[in-house]
């Protein structure tokens, strides 16, 4: 997945250094060009400190720590309310009903996947799911704010991104049940899905790995002047990771254009946000930064596409890291492994499925607007269960990669000594044919 | 991890002004003359390994404008070795980068500007410090073209000092070229001389898979002849490729990085001492190994001993060791050895630090006991 077929008509730009600030407005700006070292010139009796680490401080004769309690806490934007009702009449989401059907038909079908392939796994058919309950707002609305070739990092729960940009239900499954099909191959855990062709890179287990390469592949957009942005999703958990905090303050310094969406579900498996972090929530790292920030509520799917397009338009124009901090409440268990009623009530699960939810606050507002009936919803709701599971039988019946796969790609050019492994492993099958069942491999015998 | 930067070792600062090689608490070090008779004389000019390295980088940002080196003062400062000296006037601030001092994150960023079709250069101001991205190296640089179905390459270079240096003692003494040699999708070359520096330099950062460069700082300073050939820009090594620096019958010294130039000298002394002729082959390259001229070397001299100076647990050596069982049992008139640093923290004060290492006497010593001389 190369980004850049060639950097274009750039190598004169790229080989002369950039131009050179004199005056002191370098200083304070967070670009490279701040680095040329302008001698600061404090006049006496100033007012301000002009240490170079904090040159915007002023003196004071107070002695007072700043308490995070005494700060107000980031505001969360919203458009509609948890009725579905606009909360501001002059501020109308401004969606055709033809978007706004596709968010929400994307949303519905996201979550009946998950809970199909959630019970599949129970059912020994894959071996591992999680499933986005609850959060398919984030991923929907924030997938629907973006041009559809600006380039995705996603963590694991963003199957309503994909689902928005085009990945088709054959190809969720194809890679659920690693078959022949799968673009990793048959190499990866199931939920670690990839595109090409809709430049989503993909997903990579260890926790918040991709924010520091979501800020790298910005800086290869950066320098090829591309009109395309970044964008990267994490949740508050893995923001607690030293990946996190390296990336966003490299994406700073290095004014790369990149929107961070952190997913902000309350949990990260069962540890609490209050055990997660102490201050107001993820937003408040971004301000320390230096990277411009929002709180959204998640569960508005319209006031999340807002707020992403505003800050993809910032990343873009500015040339610079945007923070999304995108609240919601996780209603499914952390993956197939986690039984999530062992560290919280089970009530309070079920109170905030009834109280709030994207899609319910979404069809509430639908049917408000005459846009969508009772009637509709379940005509979709059963034909959405039928192609997903006419998808699952396909993609369960393939065969599984060819033996091949074991070995290639490990480098461009497969090693020596791997061509002698495969080598090695095509006699021990000659040898023993009777030992080896390799009806289930794509091409048998003849797959290596 | 800035802990011990600014007094970074009583060699590494005073490397800034005067080349390392003439740091007197330094013994092993010896004349070179050795070396240089194999080299023509032809247009041959003597380059430190930091000149060496330095043309290399200049040379590939020259020639492919996807090329860019970040690190911790790599740019303004020039690197805290100079190795990347003049680069950021050359080349400009957007491809010659001072990073945050964050390993995980500018190790992170190559890895990200890499999957999007860039040719990073990330340099760690030391090896010791890359602990902190091995996660990005590893889980994601080595790791991401298999996991994508082959469909996301990392072409992506990591490089900078490796192994101990002089007095800065255990945790920036470290020899990693066992960690990253033992990652599938990872390739480790580990260059001694200026030709091996410049020619391994520029392979990995042409190479399309991830590249780990494993620089020794000692050698830094320390001028070796570069051939005509090599001087010139289409200059690269092959890397999987060991090197014969001295041809011999008797017994095969495999060495790496600075070992190499040890192992040298010892077999000039034991040519003196005992008449035997050791062959002496430079390894070049961790990962992939080059098992074959090892084998063919011991073929023809029957004897074998690996020398590095890492820890001797799960080594480049023990490696080397183990493939001798395999593939080179019925050549051997005499188990294989292996020389190797102490299985110690490395110390700081100069003696102690000093019996950490092996030597050229002990390499003698070994190879006399192992001919039974």
């Amino acid at each position: 997945m190369v980004l850049l077929n060639s950097i274009r008509a750039s190598s004169r730009r790229l080989l002369v250094p950039g131009p050179r600030l004199p005056t002191t407005a370098g200083y304070f700006s967070s670009t490279a060009l701040a680095r040329e070292n302008v001698p600061v010139k404090q006049p006496s009796r100033s007012d301000s400190v002009l240490f170079p680490g904090a040159v915007n401080s002023k003196f004071t004769n107070e002695l007072k720590f700043q308490k995070p309690h005494d700060l107000p806490a980031i505001p969360t934007y919203r458009l509609i309310d948890a009725h579905g009702v606009v909360v501001d009449n002059s501020r109308e989401p401004d969606v055709s009903q033809e978007l706004a059907l596709k968010m929400y038909k994307d949303m519905v079908t996201t979550s009946i996947m998950d809970l199909l392939m959630y019970e599949s796994q129970r059912q020994g058919r894959i071996s591992f799911y999680m499933v986005s309950a609850g959060e398919e707002g984030i991923a929907v609305g924030s997938a629907a704010a973006l041009a559809p070739d600006d380039v995705i990092f996603s963590q694991y729960r963003e199957q309503g991104v994909m689902m928005y940009r085009g990945f088709t239900l054959d190809e969720f499954m194809n890679q659920l049940f690693a078959n022949k099909f799968d673009y990793g191959k048959g190499r990866n855990m199931p939920i670690h899905f990839m595109s090409e062709r809709l430049h989503m890179h993909p997903i990579s287990s260890p926790l918040a790995t991709q924010i520091p390469h979501s800020v790298g592949a910005a800086y290869a957009l950066k320098l090829d002047r591309s009109s395309r942005i970044v964008v990267c999703f994490f949740g508050e958990g893995a923001a607690s990771e030293g990946d996190f905090h390296a990336a966003l303050n490299i994406a700073a310094t290095r004014s790369c254009p990149v929107v961070f969406i952190c997913r902000n579900n309350g949990f990260a498996i069962s540890t609490p946000t209050l055990e997660q972090y102490k201050g107001d929530g993820i937003a408040s790292r971004g301000v320390g930064y230096g990277i411009d920030t929002v709180r959204v509520d998640g569960n508005d799917i319209m006031a999340v596409r807002e707020v992403t397009m505003r800050a993809r338009d910032i990343a873009l124009k500015e040339q610079k890291p945007v923070l999304i901090e995108a609240m919601s409440y996780r209603v499914s268990h952390h993956s197939t492994s986690d039984d999530s009623f062992a560290y919280r009530a089970k009530v309070e699960v079920e109170d905030w499925k009834h109280r709030d939810n994207p899609i319910t606050r979404m069809r509430k507002w639908l049917e408000a607007k005459s846009w969508w009936t009772g009637e509709q919803d379940q005509e979709l709701r059963t034909q959405v269960r039928k192609d997903i599971l006419k998808a699952f039988v396909r993609a369960e019946k393939e065969k599984k990669p060819a033996l091949e796969n074991l070995f290639l790609d490990i480098y461009k050019t497969p090693s020596r000594d791997l061509e002698e492994q495969m080598a090695e492993l095509r006699r021990i099958i000659e040898e023993y044919p009777d030992e080896y069942d390799l009806g289930a491999f794509d091409r048998g015998k003849e797959g290596l | 991890m800035f802990t011990a930067r600014n007094f970074l070792s009583r060699a590494a600062g005073s490397a800034l002004r005067k080349p390392v090689v003439n740091v007197p608490r330094v013994t092993a070090f010896q004349p070179l003359k050795i070396q240089q008779k194999y080299y023509s004389s032809g247009g041959t000019k003597d380059y430190t390994v930091r000149e060496a390295l330095n043309e290399a980088l200049a040379e590939e940002l020259e020639r492919d404008e996807k090329v860019f080196i970040m690190g911790e003062e790599v740019a303004q400062y020039n690197g805290a070795y100079k190795v990347t000296k003049g680069l950021l006037d050359r080349f400009g601030e957007k491809r010659v980068i001072d990073s945050p001092i964050t390993e995980h994150g500018f190790a992170g960023l190559g890895v990200g500007a890499a999957l999007a079709g860039l040719n990073p250069v990330v340099e760690f101001m030391t090896w010791n410090f890359a602990m902190q991205a091995i996660d990005q190296i590893i889980n994601s640089g080595a790791k991401t073209h298999y996991m994508s179905g082959g469909i996301q390459p990392c072409s992506i270079t990591f490089r900078g000092p490796n192994g101990f240096a002089a007095g800065v003692a255990a945790q920036h003494s470290q020899d990693y070229s066992a960690w990253y040699g033992s990652i599938p999708g990872l390739k480790v070359v580990t260059p001694w001389s200026a030709e091996d520096a410049k020619g391994l330099l520029k392979a990995a950062i042409r190479d399309p898979n991830p590249v780990v460069v494993l620089e020794n700082e000692l050698l830094y300073g320390q001028a070796f002849p570069m051939s005509e050939e090599a001087q010139k820009s289409d200059f690269v090594l092959p890397i999987g490729k060991a090197k014969i620096e001295r041809v011999g019958k008797d017994v095969t010294l495999v060495a790496l990085s600075r070992c190499v130039g040890q192992a040298l000298t010892a077999a000039e002394t034991l040519k003196k001492k005992y008449g035997v002729e050791a062959e002496v082959i430079n390894l070049r390259s961790v990962k992939p190994l080059d098992v074959e001229t090892i084998m063919k070397s011991v073929k023809k001299t029957n004897h074998l001993i690996a020398i590095e100076s890492g820890f001797p647990s799960f080594g480049v050596s023990s490696e080397i060791l183990a493939l001798s069982m395999e593939y080179m049992f019925d050549f051997l008139d005499a188990p294989a050895q292996r020389i190797t640093g102490a299985e110690v923290p490395t110390p700081y004060a100069i003696g102690l630090e000093q019996l950490s290492f092996p030597d050229e006497d002990i390499m003698v010593k070994k190879t006399a006991q192992l001919l039974r001389l």
